[in-house]
């Protein structure tokens, strides 16, 4: 499984008539962390849902490098676990073959979700579960599909500072070497994570040149590029919000 | 649990009261203890007659759920039955059932069938409309989710739209089974030679209110258990669900 690079040329979406975007280019290298930031309602959502499959742009096109179809390549991390209530932790981890009808591997479920932390909460019902355990749940899940490409919408959003720590270190290693976009509105995050930053903002929107953050995600909280990266990555958005 | 006895203590009281001193003959009231009487000196009657009635409603509030819910699952799944069988199913509820009753008895005689036929006509469609909401209002996150997971339509239906819907068809099958015996009730009013209808009719007929009183407590009784057994039975068994 050599991960492909996705290349996102003159993409353009409207709703209702507006614009949001158009003629939107923008290139993930195979097998790095991509992180995508920018003010809420500006796209960034639609893009990563296009990407998906989720939805049709207007116009342009979104293609893997390698020339074979994007379809079935590509596992989904929304902001919300999205887990199913009636169902343990193993079986929503196993939800995609489930949902295909293939033989599931609980070995292998029970595997990630030892991996991911969660060893001892095999048979949890997700309403038994705290966010973070649930987010990590998520992870487990979207590591079972065992796509070469992974998209995350803001998918540590909503946790606490110390449970969005820990699951962004076991992202960026269980992760690694995968195409991944990462939406995210913390800076931190970003800096921690991404190999490229790219800010989307403007109406309709446009993309900034990709910032490098150098050395291998996930870095510390306080390593020099990081904070430097930060500062950068804060004084760009402000710039773009409205005082 | 209390606090429901005490009001139906309050309750029987003043019944009792308006008997004793309201001036109410008792061929139009009868007292409590009358009722309490019959109840007790026609009991064989009575259990014989209230099993026919078990029957019926028990019958036919399964029958009709299970039919009701197949009802909703295929128009679910097929979008073709969707635009033919919907239409109708909702127009059929401009139907009043009740004017049914007594085609149900010509076309399936004095027996169980008929009262059968009414209770699951009374069922069917609350546990559809209610099923079929349940199986349309699918979280759309997870159904985005099952689309980038390459899912398969009939897994997603009966994994994931099917088990989501299962409160929805809870709410259906509580309506059910507290409409159920009215479908039972009709159907014996309008032609039977047993069943606790049956009784009050006859009851009536004779004036001997205080027997028909006793078939209406008992009926009641009837109907608040099978609620209160098909509420416990779906608490339980759907306890995952916020407010189950």
């Amino acid at each position: 499984m050599s991960p492909p690079g996705i290349v996102i040329e003159n993409l353009g979406l409207c709703y209702a008539g507006e614009s949001i975007f158009e003629n939107l280019n923008l290139s993930l290298p195979a097998g790095r962390f991509s992180v995508l930031l920018g003010p809420s309602g500006v796209g960034k959502t639609s893009l990563l849902r296009i990407i998906a499959g989720l939805e049709a742009p207007a116009e342009g096109s979104v293609r893997a490098q390698d020339g074979a179809k994007l379809a079935g390549r590509v596992a989904y991390m929304a902001q919300q676990d999205l887990l199913l209530p009636w169902a343990g932790a193993l079986d929503n981890v196993m939800l995609g073959a489930a949902l295909r009808g293939e033989r599931r591997d609980p070995r292998r479920a029970e595997a990630l979700l030892q991996r991911v932390g969660l060893g001892h909460r095999m048979r949890a019902l997700p309403a038994t579960l705290s966010g973070g355990e649930r987010q990590r749940v998520a992870l487990a899940r979207t590591l079972y599909e065992d796509r070469p490409v992974v998209l995350m919408d803001e998918p540590f959003s909503a946790l606490d500072a110390i449970s969005r720590a820990r699951i962004q270190d076991l992202a960026a290693e269980l992760l690694a070497g995968r195409t991944v976009l990462l939406i995210t509105h913390d800076p931190l995050e970003a800096c921690r994570l991404g190999h490229s930053l790219s800010v989307l903002a403007g109406s309709p929107a446009t993309l900034a040149a990709p910032l490098a953050v150098p050395g291998p995600p996930p870095r510390a909280p306080d390593d020099d590029a990081v904070l430097h990266m930060q500062g950068e990555l804060l004084r760009r958005l402000a710039a773009l919000s409205p005082a | 649990m209390i606090r429901p006895l005490v009001t139906l203590a309050v309750f029987v009281a003043a019944w009792w009261a308006v008997a004793a001193w309201g001036g109410v003959p008792p061929y139009m009231l009868p007292s409590p203890q009358a009722v309490g009487a019959a109840l007790w000196t026609q009991r064989d009657y009575l259990a014989t007659n209230a099993a026919v009635t078990l029957a019926e409603i028990g019958i036919g509030l399964s029958g009709g759920a299970l039919l009701g819910a197949m009802a909703a699952l295929a128009v679910a799944a097929s979008p073709i039955l969707q635009r033919w069988l919907l239409p109708v199913l909702v127009l059929s509820q401009a139907i009043p059932v009740f004017a049914l009753a007594p085609l149900a008895v010509l076309w399936l005689g004095f027996g169980l069938t008929s009262k059968v036929a009414m209770a699951m006509l009374v069922i069917f469609f609350p546990v559809t409309a209610n099923f079929l909401d349940g199986l349309r209002r699918t979280e759309p996150g997870w159904l985005d989710l099952a689309r980038t997971m390459n899912a398969k339509p009939v897994y997603v239906l009966l994994r994931l739209r099917l088990p989501s819907a299962l409160p929805a068809l809870a709410s259906g099958l509580r309506v059910a089974a507290a409409v159920a015996p009215i479908g039972a009730i009709l159907g014996e009013w309008v032609g039977a030679s047993s069943g606790l209808g049956y009784v009050m009719l006859n009851a009536n007929a004779r004036i001997q209110p205080d027997l028909m009183f006793a078939a209406l407590v008992l009926l009641m009784t009837i109907a608040i258990g099978m609620y209160v057994a098909v509420d416990k039975a779906l608490r339980r068994l759907l306890r995952w669900a916020p407010g189950g």
